[in-house]
């Protein structure tokens, strides 16, 4: 009999192989094939891949929709912003990005778990919190409003945010092109960090849960503390991402906690697919190009533009993009179906 | 396994009593059972027998009552303690994990209580035991519910529980399937204690020893099968007063 390592399908182990050499090559060529307007701009996706990824892991492994990643993401970026503004260097503030935002999962995910509350009270629950930082904030702009020397400064938002420097020395701040290579750096070893949580015991256990909470519980397994930890690791991950998109353009403002934000995210782990981590990484990249593109047009509205590919996706895509184009492969190579049967087990190849 | 003369009851509920709203699903129910005895539960559909599962495992909070599993009050304990207390349970719907494979669903729970190379072990012979080798690899979701089933009892058994509820454990079965059931219950038993929900008295018959009737949430009687067939009362409450006239 095989063991769930060996139930991969060996062309999936490849394409996990052949993600990880592409990022390597990027994480190395890319200064040198972009421009430096190219490369801030890759930096901010590769930063927003970051966040793609943990809310596909949250929600496409875990089960869990929360509609407030952003949260984390904002939450990240201030706390980098404030911690930064006061040491003065970037070290513990980089690590304070981390900390914090996970801390604020735990917490919240400590109420809402331990709470018993369901999916979709979950999903409420996690945007009222969005939108009250969304709106206390924007109501911080006046001097009061201080931690420690870091003005919050409303919804001017924080700007000249001093960049990450190199670890213990202030003065030696990183190049666009440090940036990028710690970036791509952080982003490569969340991919395969996850890639190793989802089989391990811990990662199959997650996807137990989302398939039927009951059965876990019945077997034994403290569902509250799983979904917790798999809700905090999320806010983490998120709140790594929000440190490095603030080094994009050393400015961060209340519109991270905004519903737009909030509502993007969801919409790039749907049009990648649900289930993946390559999937919500190629939605946000897509989506952010997109975005930017119909930005420099000034043609239209942006969220019109993705109202309408949102509604093409749900109603003719359901499933995404990754999750169809697996199905098409495997429906037109019939060797990538892996037995005669074509009843492999889908989770563990994702 | 036969002792049911063992001094402390592996299972007892004092005065256990579930209300929804105005209706009594569980009323003030006393039961007790030695360790290593195989109960059936039986009583028309409605009479509370899976609510009282729910119960003992703590799906539903009980209104009133305490259960006490090897004398130790379980009342209050959440459904993954009173799991790793050592009561395993086979739903009346199969609750399994629908989008994993068959090998998975075993993996998954046999992991909740082995290292991963004793996990991988004990899943090749659960599979091999209940038969279900040739749909290893198969997702559970695709399969039929008598397959389900089996499935669904090899989670359980992998955690090799002291006591095991089954609910409705043939629903779905072919005669077959049945027959091969009836066998499998017979073996756990040599080394657990079970209950059985079933409303398939040939099944009943070929596995109890011990049979508790429920009636509208209470126990009505206890006594062996064969007596339980001769009894007034019970052919009432199953076939209905119109008969018994």
């Amino acid at each position: 009999m095989t063991t769930l390592g060996i139930d991969l399908r060996r062309w999936e182990t490849w394409g996990t192989i052949l993600v990880v050499a592409v990022m390597v090559v990027l994480l190395f060529a890319g200064p040198h094939i972009f421009d430096l307007f190219t490369l801030f701009k890759v930096t901010l996706f590769v930063a927003m891949s970051i966040l793609a990824l943990s809310m596909g892991f949250i929600w496409g492994y875990g089960g869990i929709l929360c509609f407030g990643q952003s949260a984390f993401y904002g939450l990240g970026a201030y706390t980098y912003a404030i911690a930064v503004g006061n040491i003065g260097e970037s070290t513990a503030p980089f690590l304070l990005a981390i900390v914090v935002p996970a801390a604020f999962a735990a917490l919240l995910g400590y109420f809402m778990f331990y709470g018993r509350l369901s999916d979709v009270y979950l999903a409420v629950v996690t945007l009222a919190v969005t939108l009250i930082l969304y709106n206390f904030m924007r109501s911080t702009a006046g001097e009061e409003y201080a931690i420690g020397a870091q003005r919050l400064m409303g919804f001017n938002g924080i700007s000249s945010i001093q960049p990450i420097n190199w670890p213990g020395d202030g003065n030696a701040l990183l190049f666009p092109d440090d940036i990028f290579h710690l970036s791509m750096g952080c982003l490569i070893l969340c991919y395969i960090g996850l890639k190793v949580l989802n089989r391990s015991h811990f990662g199959r256990v997650a996807v137990a849960i989302r398939e039927n909470e009951l059965r876990a519980e019945l077997l034994g397994y403290d569902v509250r503390l799983h979904k917790l930890q798999t809700f905090t690791i999320g806010g983490a991950m998120a709140g790594l991402a929000g440190c490095l998109g603030v080094n994009f353009n050393s400015f961060v403002n209340p519109d991270v906690f905004a519903l737009n934000f909030a509502a993007e995210i969801i919409m790039w782990t749907l049009i990648g697919g649900l289930g993946t981590l390559v999937g919500p990484m190629i939605g946000c990249i897509g989506l952010l190009m997109l975005k930017f593109e119909i930005g420099q047009q000034q043609i239209t509205n942006t969220y019109l533009i993705f109202g309408g590919i949102i509604m093409v996706f749900v109603l003719a895509v359901p499933a995404g993009l990754l999750p169809t184009a697996r199905q098409l492969a495997e429906r037109f190579v019939p060797a990538l179906r892996g037995d005669e049967s074509g009843d492999v087990p889908r989770e563990a190849a994702r | 396994m036969t002792d049911a003369g063992s001094a402390v009851p592996i299972l007892e509920t004092h005065g256990l009593t579930m209300r929804f709203g105005g209706v009594v699903a569980v009323d003030n129910v006393d039961f007790s059972m030695a360790e290593g005895e195989l109960r059936c539960l039986i009583g028309p559909n409605g009479a509370g027998k899976s609510t009282f599962f729910k119960c003992l495992t703590h799906q539903y909070k009980a209104s009133a009552g305490r259960v006490r599993f090897r004398g130790a009050d379980i009342t209050g304990s959440h459904t993954y303690q009173i799991a790793r207390r050592g009561i395993g349970i086979k739903t009346q719907v199969p609750s399994v994990f629908d989008g994993l494979s068959v090998h998975e669903n075993i993996w998954v729970a046999a992991r909740r209580h082995h290292g991963r190379r004793e996990a991988n072990r004990i899943v090749d012979g659960i599979l091999e035991r209940l038969r279900l080798d040739h749909l290893a690899r198969r997702v559970v979701g695709q399969l039929a519910h008598g397959e389900r089933q089996r499935v669904e009892l090899g989670t359980v058994l992998t955690g090799e529980p002291e006591l095991i509820l089954l609910d409705e454990p043939t629903a779905g079965m072919t005669h077959e399937e049945v027959n091969q059931t009836t066998d499998l219950i017979r073996e756990i038993n040599k080394t657990t204690s079970l209950i059985v929900v079933e409303h398939d008295m040939q099944f009943i018959k070929a596995i109890a020893e011990r049979v508790t009737v429920f009636h509208q949430g209470a126990i009505l009687i206890e006594d062996t099968m064969a007596n339980l067939e001769r009894n007034q009362q019970v052919r009432d409450i199953y076939l209905g007063k119109q008969h018994a006239a």
